[in-house]
């Protein structure tokens, strides 16, 4: 199918919660509501029009006042792709989870959350993935500020934080 | 003594039995000898320069020569190289290694990665800015990532270091 028909198909059946369709670019993307996000993540898998058996990616981006999630997803028994983007507020970063759907995304989304630290709901265990379970921040959003230590270790070479300076 | 003629005539009319396998040192240069010539390095590796080392170890450049063997336990190792990116989650594991290993221990920092921090040394939030912050290092290899024959040059200092150690005589250790 091209991303005309499935955009098409989801209009119909989710209505509002399909919020921009943008085919002028070389990966067509469907903007969807991030609280309807696992519904509509269900039917693109289910439906068999669609069948999107495959989870490509599930990446996150920071887009100054909004947070981003990027889903890639491909159909191997019919050959079509596409991709479905939610934007959420900083203050309320709240999507909810594919990872029942798709496997793959629960280390996807336990990435997102370390590192820009989006809350997926309904998530079976949403913890830090790479960074270590007490760290502080979500280190890929814009405006992160690395804490100086964690449990004594220095963060920064000598004499190159502020605090070094002043002394 | 003072005749060195004198001295070569004393060790020609030894018994040639005695003559060709008798030699005479201290017991200090003699363990530094064999310490020198076994330095047991702890199967430890963390990145990119992790595979350079064991370049180093297989059959081209083969540490084996050099009495190098990698050796699956903290507790019968002697030297520590640390080959590769320390990120901050890692540093208290690599430092509970280093405090497992007996004494006498040395550390090898292999890398601008371990030296220094390497390309993370300004902006990388999750990586130790030299793996000296945390345990003493004896000798630093530079490169990114070192070739094996650096790495030789590096345990070849590291040898000349041990072989100028005194343990025996060293006094309250």
């Amino acid at each position: 199918m091209e991303a005309k028909e499935i955009h098409q198909k989801l209009k119909d059946k989710f209505q509002d919660a399909i919020l921009d369709f943008n085919e002028e670019v070389l990966q067509p993307y469907i903007v969807v509501a991030a609280d309807k996000v696992d519904e509509i993540a269900e039917f693109l898998r289910d439906d068999d029009d669609l069948q999107f058996d495959f989870l490509n990616s599930l990446s996150s981006l920071d887009l100054g006042e909004n947070l981003g999630v990027v889903y890639h997803m491909y159909s191997m028994s019919k050959n079509h792709k596409i991709v479905i983007k939610v934007e959420v507020p900083k203050d309320k970063p709240d999507v909810k989870t594919v990872s029942h759907i798709w496997r793959t995304a629960d280390w996807h989304e336990r990435e997102a959350y370390d590192l820009m630290g989006i809350n997926f709901v309904n998530h079976p265990d949403l913890r830090r993935i790479l960074l270590p379970d007490d760290w502080e921040g979500h280190p890929l959003r814009k405006d992160y500020v690395p804490q100086k230590s964690w449990h004594g270790i220095p963060t920064t070479l000598k004499g190159e934080t502020e605090d070094d300076q002043e002394q | 003594m003072s005749n060195p003629k004198e001295t070569v005539d004393t060790i020609d009319s030894l018994d040639p039995a005695i003559r060709d396998n008798v030699i005479f040192s201290t017991l200090d240069k003699l363990f530094d000898w064999a310490r020198q010539g076994s330095a047991w390095p702890i199967t430890f590796g963390l990145a990119c320069c992790a595979i350079e080392m064991m370049a180093t170890g297989a059959s081209r450049f083969d540490l084996d020569r050099f009495g190098i063997f990698f050796r699956p336990s903290p507790r019968q190792s002697d030297v520590m190289i640390v080959s590769g990116t320390v990120t901050i989650k890692m540093a208290p594991l690599l430092r509970r290694l280093y405090e497992q290993m007996a004494e006498p221990k040395y550390v090898i920092s292999m890398g601008s990665c371990a030296n220094s921090g390497g390309p993370y040394w300004q902006y990388g939030y999750h990586v130790l800015k030299g793996v000296d912050q945390i345990v003493p290092v004896d000798v630093y290899v530079p490169g990114c990532p070192p070739r094996p024959e650096a790495l030789i040059q590096g345990i070849y200092e590291l040898k000349e270091k041990i072989k100028k150690e005194r343990i025996l005589s060293k006094k309250g250790k």
